[in-house]
């Protein structure tokens, strides 16, 4: 318990500027029981749940929209979409959803998505809730690795650099390179973050919700992206078939467990460099170990929102996402795009 | 200490430049700069990765060929593929990228690799024989062919490339001290970087260094006419003569590169094409036969052509080296179309790799690797029978 404790502010104090500190004692409980790891995980399961957790107050009531999200409900924003996810059959603890994904001694990769900087990148505080978690699950601070492209990127997004010693860690790509030997599948061949395949035995992978002029939208498969050194390549054609092509990787697939999608703020236009008049409050988590049902889950949300604002749809702009189409088909079998086969849960 | 130049140019033949190799020599050369003038030209550019933000400014510069669009669009005019590039985005090179829709090239005197290399290993045959071009890249590339031999730089962004500043005037100086007529831009794709071609070459036409440049041609008529206009010679891989295959193994298109050829023939600049043939993808008859056509028909019969051979590397190393004997297919059928000048490249000691008077068929000029041991040229002529021989043979 100290060193959870003690491993959760020095991760506070090295990656969260002025996050208040917090403390939820009494749900680590004990860490002896390992669970297998869920077994719904996309198409393999025959039909992929979506949560959409929402909290309209996880700003604070009456809090501007700019305003910061509140830690403690995004803690428990977190725990209701995991539960949700993981206890549909039998009600589970919020460390104990955690448990069926990740095992002690593991070493877990967050890839959050920091290139919109603090307007709309995956929240500091959503990372730490999660970060609190792992702990609690046995997963030790040093094992957890906080990561995206850049890690100048990471800092202007809000996170502290983390290097070393027993806390969290925190770094971009930059800091340590990419594999010298090529990784291909498909129409991709590229070079692959060592951080993913040195640090990381169980990646989760945490996107932000935004509509982007090129592939449509950007959500779970396309922040792989920012897993290889060559993404300039593989934007022509909406990005297809080459998002789909990327998530296939084996290095990516095998360690892929999970996506939570941070839409407390989205953008339903102009993406994907952060465009304050486009965006909204969306307040809420999409989780699923499906990220192609997430993706077209994500892509209706945006183009609710868009009708909503009188803009065309994505498939009238001729930029319809048609990578999600290509990650769901035989060739792939990424996840499931059919809405028959697809429950989305909100909570 | 001597880097090893056993480097064949980029994309067009085997093994061109180990990167790595180059700036483990570069850097390690480094210390050496100033005890004398025993360093290459490599390590006599400043040493030390560029790595950091603040050094990077020093490689940006506003790019010189693009258009403003609304919401910090912009949509880049270098290149055919026109890519319209968001805020904070990059285009496919990799190496351009819009900052508040302003958008800027990173690569400017950003060079990733340097050596001192025969002229003949462009290849350019009829240019300057048996002298010797300060030739440098950066990182970035506007196609990704899937043969490419310098995929480590050509395929990377800038900063993902150890680099050294090398703004132009140093170039051009170190061109001079190295007693290198010309400065080539290789290796990677000089398109991507062409605000630093152009201004290296006004440099060093400045210090009398001439400039040729070895590239894909894909590119738009206006950036070409502005960039490529500042070269004295050209040297353009015609990856082969199908848009198919352009779409496939290249990524880009074959029209605008033949487009290319035409405006550099109407520009007047000494243009060679190398064609690097692959088994079963670009070797069949035809494609050779309408390929010689073509340059016959628009560029004429005096346009260096050069077959030259493959060897595995990226995403193609299923396939085999290319086979002497397609190499010398495919000249015999340019000769037979009646183009006067087929080389076969990349076969040490195969006879194709000599110059031929195309009158008397008398040797004129003879290489050895990339040595031309032997040029027998005077006054641009065949000394046995006066037939013009076109070229630059002597500066």
């Amino acid at each position: 318990m100290s060193t959870e404790r003690s491993s959760r502010r020095d991760f506070l104090r090295a990656s969260l500027p002025g996050a208040a500190l917090l403390w939820t004692g009494g749900v680590a409980g004990s860490l002896a029981t390992v669970e297998p790891v869920a077994a719904e995980s996309g198409a393999a399961a025959g039909r992929s749940r979506v949560v959409v957790a929402r909290d309209e107050q996880l700003r604070g009531a009456g809090a501007s929209p700019a305003s910061s999200i509140d830690s403690n409900r995004v803690l428990a924003l977190l725990d209701r979409a995991m539960q949700a996810l993981f206890g549909q059959e039998h009600p589970l603890a919020p460390v104990d959803a955690w448990r069926r994904l990740v095992h002690p001694g593991e070493r877990v990769g967050l890839k959050v998505n920091t290139l919109g900087g603090r307007g709309i990148s995956t929240n500091v505080q959503l990372v730490a809730a999660i970060c609190e978690r792992l702990q609690q699950a046995g997963v030790k601070p040093a094992d957890i690795v906080i990561w995206d492209r850049d890690t100048g990127e990471l800092e202007r997004a809000g996170f502290h650099l983390a290097m070393g010693g027993d806390r969290v860690q925190c770094f971009g790509t930059d800091r340590v390179g990419y594999e010298v030997e090529l990784s291909a599948y498909g129409s991709v061949g590229s070079l692959l973050s060592k951080i993913l395949t040195q640090r990381c035995g169980a990646l989760i992978n945490l996107p932000v919700l935004k509509d982007h002029d090129g592939a449509g939208v950007t959500i779970a498969l396309k922040n792989m992206y920012g897993v290889i050194h060559n993404p300039n390549k593989y934007h022509p054609n909406g990005c297809n078939p080459y998002v789909a092509d990327v998530n296939m990787l084996p290095e990516i697939r095998s360690r892929m467990r999970l996506t939570i999608c941070d839409a407390t703020t989205a953008m339903y236009e102009g993406g994907p460099g952060y465009k304050p008049e486009h965006s909204w409050n969306a307040n809420a988590l999409l989780v699923s170990t499906d990220p192609v049902a997430l993706d077209s889950t994500g892509w209706q949300m945006i183009e609710r929102k868009r009708a909503e604002k009188g803009l065309k749809t994505l498939t009238a702009e001729k930029r319809a996402p048609s990578y999600i189409v290509t990650a769901a088909d035989a060739d792939h079998r990424l996840g499931t795009n059919d809405p028959r086969k697809i429950s989305v849960v909100e909570v | 200490m001597f880097c090893e130049l056993n480097a064949w140019e980029a994309g067009k033949g085997p093994r061109p430049l180990d990167r790595r190799l180059f700036l483990k020599c570069a850097l390690a050369s480094g210390a050496a700069l100033g005890i004398g003038g025993a360093a290459r030209p490599a390590a006599a550019i400043p040493s030390g990765a560029a790595t950091g933000s603040e050094d990077d400014a020093r490689f940006v510069v506003e790019a010189k060929f693009y258009e403003k669009l609304p919401n910090r669009k912009i949509k880049c005019k270098l290149c055919p593929r026109e890519c319209a590039v968001g805020d904070k985005e990059r285009g496919y090179c990799g190496v351009r990228e819009n900052r508040g829709g302003t958008y800027y090239s990173l690569v400017h005197s950003r060079v990733a690799a340097a050596h001192v290399d025969p002229i003949e290993k462009k290849p350019l045959f009829h240019y300057l024989p048996g002298t010797n071009a300060f030739s440098l890249g950066t990182a970035g590339c506007n196609v990704n062919c899937k043969f490419c031999q310098n995929w480590d730089i050509s395929q990377s962004r800038p900063e993902e490339v150890p680099a050294q500043y090398a703004p132009p005037q140093r170039v051009a100086e170190l061109a001079k001290q190295y007693d290198c007529p010309t400065i080539a831009y290789t290796y990677s794709e000089p398109v991507v970087f062409a605000e630093y071609v152009m201004d290296a070459a006004d440099a060093g036409h400045a210090a009398g260094v001439r400039s040729i440049v070895v590239s894909n041609g894909y590119m738009q008529e206006e950036s070409l006419k502005a960039a490529y206009g500042k070269m004295d010679a050209v040297k353009i891989d015609l990856k082969s003569f199908s848009e198919s295959y352009y779409s496939k193994v290249v990524t880009g298109q074959l029209k605008p590169v033949l487009d290319s050829l035409v405006t550099l023939r109407k520009l007047g600049k000494w243009t060679e094409i190398v064609y690097l043939v692959l088994p079963t993808l670009n070797d069949s008859d035809q494609e050779f036969r309408g390929l010689a056509q073509w340059i016959k028909a628009n560029l004429g019969p005096d346009v260096p052509l050069h077959f030259t051979q493959f060897h595995p590397e990226y995403l193609l190393k299923n396939l085999p080296i290319t086979p002497v004997p397609t190499l010398e297919r495919a000249k015999a059928i340019a000769d037979a179309e009646g183009l006067h000048y087929v080389y076969i490249g990349n076969v040490p000691g195969h006879p194709a790799q000599n110059t031929y008077c195309p009158k008397c068929r008398k040797m004129l000029v003879e290489r050895v690797g990339f040595t031309a041991s032997k040029v027998l040229i005077r006054k641009n002529c065949c000394p046995f029978c006066q037939q013009p021989i076109p070229g630059v043979w002597h500066a």
